[in-house]
């Protein structure tokens, strides 16, 4: 290295962005796991085009991932760009308004010629890199295709198949920059293309060739290095939001002894757990593609009564149509858990979008008196264990249990320390034992244990043939009832039934702060990134804030109201209108702070703190 | 697996009547068929463990509960996901699904159009009886054209579905009809059912005495039964008629009605039944001639099996690729899909 030098930096948020085509997922992807293994904390969010297949070189077209690492503890993908690539002009312009003042931008001058301004709809044809647009960033601008063109001169491959090879370029010019070594993305490619020698080759030359231009160009006199991270000990994996569901219902299902059945039809951003749970056939997997939500529903009533782990999964409008299903199974008393990844709503929405507005649907979203337990994952790694709480509450309660995640979640990663199996706790599943037919009396399928919960008692178990249904029953027997008096006592029943779940589930925990104070941010979901990073900016910054993150929302901890009435005020806030505030204002009789943003997209740190600062000053 | 072992006593009918009040109008056509159901099962041998009876919501899905089976009166119209999900869990039962004209082809008809092509092996029971009888008498999409109901006081304007070649149409692989008026006819199209390893979708014609009497009384009653019904048999001739005087024939694909003596046809070169020939059974469903209105040629309503055709059932299928997959992938090992493909290590 001639006479860079090399600059520590603490934290660094980079977007890589480009065409659909550009393989910036694929960048992305390799980039984040070149800095794990250096020890770095990091979270990442891809942002994928709503169009499946729109048109090269337009906005609607441009594909995203966005990286934030650090040597300190990393809680979000982060706000505000420090580096942005942009292989094309689609890309700079629907990214460059969260590129931080100073910020880098690393450009594909190729992407920006006539066609490609045209495409992205610059005004006139203007090209932004000429003239003082960029005057208040550092601007990297280079030929990447035609770099790469240039080293591949002597490839066979033709220009497609060599032009396809340019994001190796940028990657390689980044693992530079960050003074890294290009050791495991050579191993990446060895394995993904051992038996495409050609297309290897031309990758491994690329990838080295951007990493040799930084040295050799001379234009950039800096490289960084992100130290590693203060992280607890062991061993690692990055995850994703949606596969962590699917190993934690995995998990439930072997530390229970079911067999695992996921009934779904296909809608964003819930079909990956679909395809996911599809490919998990030799862990006995029974994947069901419904004909609609309704019949994924209750294919899973059908299976949890057939003494299947039995889950169903979809987002908000499939969750509208599961309603009387679900309804069924809390009434039948069966265990079964229904996923929904939230998305942007009402109604279609925004389906590639993010929003936590389905909780009260969830709490609420069914005819009658229908209590149901609610489990919230707050963050990819977290969707692992609250999928795996989901059942065993299910399954221990015999209760149907509404699982709510985000796509925020669902294809946000970060790394993981991931649990051993032999760590995880056994799933108690009580089913009715065989009865002898001598035996006369008679098999009382709603019977109850001390915690309200009856047995589980499966079709084709000798001596306790019986009828269930959706009609009101008569406690104990399970016969159809219209007593007057009946009806009441099994809705207080079925509730007393839920509520004693506050037993069987930990405290509410304060995360960071003291457990007294002047403010404490409450949240669940999504927002527990965001919310973590401004507590801790607060603490540093010396006030008296907390922060706790609600797992299990129905029923709520025990302690949750003693915890919250130690500050002085709660701030509650949720991508949505304040469904949270709604219930613990409703509940707790506690006066609530809400800060509600609605745009399809987190909340940023800069924009909490300064709320939390205005309430705190 | 869903019969008795040895040893134990074959149960009686009455061993499959439960002790709750069956709730039925007196004189509904549901009656006679929980007779012969039960009926059925004691002759089957079934062990009544082993047996789950699932249905919808109407007067019909009412079934279960009189039922010493194991059993699951569920929601309006979703009984075959519901079983569907239930057959997936456990492939040895033996599930007998109950639904009705609205139940199955109104509110369930997307779900009984996907049981069917899937082919999910369980006894389907249509009671059809062109009535909404629970909610007390509007018009079911079966009910024909211009009737008058609470809900249509001018007449319905709405064309009835034709339930077998609605049926044949999603790609059911058996097909029957019956009606409660005939026990011996029902009680061996019970059996065929049960004998079918597949969806078999078994149509009955039920009276409702109180919203709709006498809706099959051309098909039902002992005069006029012969003359507007016909009585499939695998390998015989379609013949029909009071005196089995009119028959069948095929001229290409157009059927015909004969006079056996008067046309001088003889019976071998009638339509000779094949429970196989889908192209012929497609026929046969579209004989839905109203008997009540016959104008022109009349072909009489066909009772019997109209289609029985050999196919893998799904949940085999299905099971059969968790095998495969562990045979390929080996049995899953959780700490490996904990792990995942890569890891690193924190010092
Ligand atoms: C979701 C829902 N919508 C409507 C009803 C009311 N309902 C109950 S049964 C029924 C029609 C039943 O007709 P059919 O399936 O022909 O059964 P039958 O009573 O004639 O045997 C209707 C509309 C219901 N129970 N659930
Ligand atoms: S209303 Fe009709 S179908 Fe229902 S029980 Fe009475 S007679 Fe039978
Ligand atoms: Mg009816």
């Amino acid at each position: 290295m001639s006479n860079t030098t090399v600059e520590l930096k603490e934290e660094i948020t980079i977007k890589f962005a480009g065409d659909s085509g550009d393989g910036m997922q694929l960048t992305g992807t390799l980039f984040t796991n070149n800095t794990a293994l250096l020890g770095n904390d990091l979270a990442t969010f891809p942002d994928f085009p709503a169009e499946i297949r729109a048109p090269v070189g337009t906005v609607p077209g441009v594909s995203g991932f966005q990286l934030h690492f650090g040597s300190k503890q990393i809680f979000t993908p982060g706000d505000d760009f420090d580096v942005l690539v942009a292989m094309n002009s689609a890309a700079l312009k629907t990214n460059l308004d969260r590129v931080k003042e100073r910020g880098t931008l690393i450009i594909n001058e190729d992407g920006f010629d006539k066609k490609n301004l045209r495409l992205a709809k610059y005004p006139n044809g203007e090209n932004p890199l000429d003239g003082d647009n960029l005057d208040n960033y550092e601007v990297f601008k280079m030929n990447i295709t035609k770099l790469t063109r240039t080293c591949l001169a002597e490839s066979p491959l033709g220009t497609k198949e060599k032009d396809r090879c340019k994001n190796m370029f940028v990657l390689g010019f980044l693992l530079w920059r960050y003074s890294r070594n290009i050791d495991s993305v050579v191993n990446f490619l060895k394995t993904k293309f051992g038996n495409k020698p050609d297309i290897l080759e031309a990758n491994l030359k690329t990838l080295k060739a951007g990493y040799h231009y930084g040295d050799t160009t001379e234009t950039f006199t800096t490289t960084y290095k992100v130290k590693e991270a203060p992280m607890e000990k062991g061993t690692y994996r990055n995850i994703m939001g949606n596969q962590a569901v699917c190993i934690g219902l995995v998990a439930a299902s072997q530390k229970s002894g079911l067999p695992l059945f996921y009934g779904s039809y296909p809608i964003t951003p819930a079909s990956d757990i679909l395809h996911t749970l599809a490919s998990y056939k030799n862990f006995g997997v029974r994947t069901f593609q419904a004909e609609d939500e309704i019949a994924a529903a209750c294919s899973a009533v059908g299976a949890a009564y057939g003494g299947n782990l039995a889950i169903t999964g979809t987002s908000g409008p499939g969750l509208a149509l599961k309603g009387e299903a679900i309804g069924l199974a809390m009434m039948l008393e069966l265990p079964m858990v229904i996923l929904n990844i939230q998305r942007g709503g009402p109604s279609t929405g925004l389906p590639t979008k993010t929003e936590q507005s389905d909780l009260l649907m969830a709490m609420y979203g069914r005819n009658g008196e229908s209590p149901m337990p609610v489990v919230a994952a707050n963050s990819p790694k977290d969707a692992f264990e609250a999928a795996f709480e989901a059942c065993r509450i299910a399954i221990e309660h015999m209760v149907p249990v509404l699982f709510l995640s985000d796509g925020y979640i669902a294809n946000g990663a970060e790394p993981w320390k991931f649990p051993k199996s032999a760590d995880l706790p056994k799933i108690n599943a009580k089913f009715s034992p065989p009865k002898e037919t001598d035996d006369e009396t008679p098999y009382l399928p709603y019977d109850r244990n001390e915690n309200l919960v009856r047995e589980w008692a499966l079709p084709g178990t000798k001596g306790l043939a019986h009828r269930i249904g959706g009609l009101e029953k008569e406690h104990g027997t399970g016969n159809v009832s219209y007593d007057p008096a009946n009806h009441e006592f099994m809705v207080k029943t079925r509730q007393a039934k839920v509520d004693k779940i506050a037993e069987f589930i930990p405290d509410q925990a304060i995360e960071l702060g003291q457990n007294q104070g002047d403010l404490l941010i409450l949240g669940w979901g999504s927002t527990h990134g965001v919310i973590q990073s401004v507590t801790n900016e607060l603490l540093n910054e010396g006030y008296k804030v907390a922060n706790a993150h609600i797992r299990y929302l129905n029923p709520f901890p025990k302690n949750l109201e003693a915890l919250m009435s130690n500050y002085k005020k709660v701030l509650i806030p949720e991508i949505n209108n304040g469904q949270l505030s709604k219930i613990i204002r409703e509940k707790f009789l506690l006066e609530v702070v809400q800060y509600n943003k609605i745009q399809g997209v987190p909340i940023s740190s800069a924009e909490l703190k300064h709320f939390a600062k205005e309430i705190l000053d | 697996m869903s019969t008795l072992p040895p040893d134990n006593k074959p149960l009686k009918a009455k061993d499959f009547a439960t002790d709750q009040d069956v709730r039925w109008c007196p004189g509904c056509g549901d009656y006679s068929i929980l007779k012969q159901v039960q009926t059925v099962m004691a002759e089957l041998g079934l062990d009544k463990d082993k047996v789950a009876v699932i249905s919808g919501i109407g007067c019909s899905s009412r079934f279960p509960y009189y039922m010493d089976t194991y059993g699951m009166h569920s929601i309006h119209g979703r009984a075959p996901a519901i079983a569907t999900g239930l057959r997936i869990a456990n492939p040895d039962l033996s599930i007998w699904m109950i639904t009705g004209d609205g139940d199955g082809l109104s509110i369930g008809g997307n779900h009984l159009l996907h049981i069917l092509r899937r082919n999910v092996n369980l006894n389907i029971m249509l009671f059809n009886n062109q009535i909404y009888g629970l909610t007390k008498g509007q018009y079911s999409p079966t009910s024909e054209v211009n009737k008058r109901t609470k809900s249509t006081p001018m007449g319905s304007l709405d064309n009835p579905v034709n339930p077998l070649a609605f049926a044949l149409g999603a790609g059911a692989t058996f097909v029957a009809r019956s009606m409660d008026r005939d026990p011996k006819h029902l009680k061996a199209m019970l059996h065929r059912s049960n004998d079918y390893h597949g969806t078999s979708l078994l149509e009955i014609y039920q009276n409702c005495n109180i919203f709709n009497d006498g809706a099959f009384f051309a098909f039902t009653d002992r005069e006029t039964k012969m003359a507007n019904g016909i009585f499939l048999e695998q390998g015989q001739p379609l013949v029909f008629g009071l005196n089995s005087e009119l028959g069948i024939r095929l001229d290409g694909y157009k059927p015909k009605v004969v006079d056996l003596e008067k046309d001088k046809v003889s019976k071998d070169d009638l339509w000779i039944h094949d429970e196989a020939d889908l192209f012929k059974a497609q026929i046969l469903t579209r004989f839905f001639d109203d008997p009540n209105n016959k104008s022109g040629e009349y072909f009489p309503r066909p009772f019997g099996v109209l289609y029985n055709e050999e196919k893998p059932a799904y949940e085999d299928l299905l099971h059969a690729q968790l095998d495969l997959a562990i045979e390929q992938k080996g049995k899953g090992d959780l700490d490996a899909l904990l792990a995942g493909k890569s890891t690193w290590e924190i010092e």
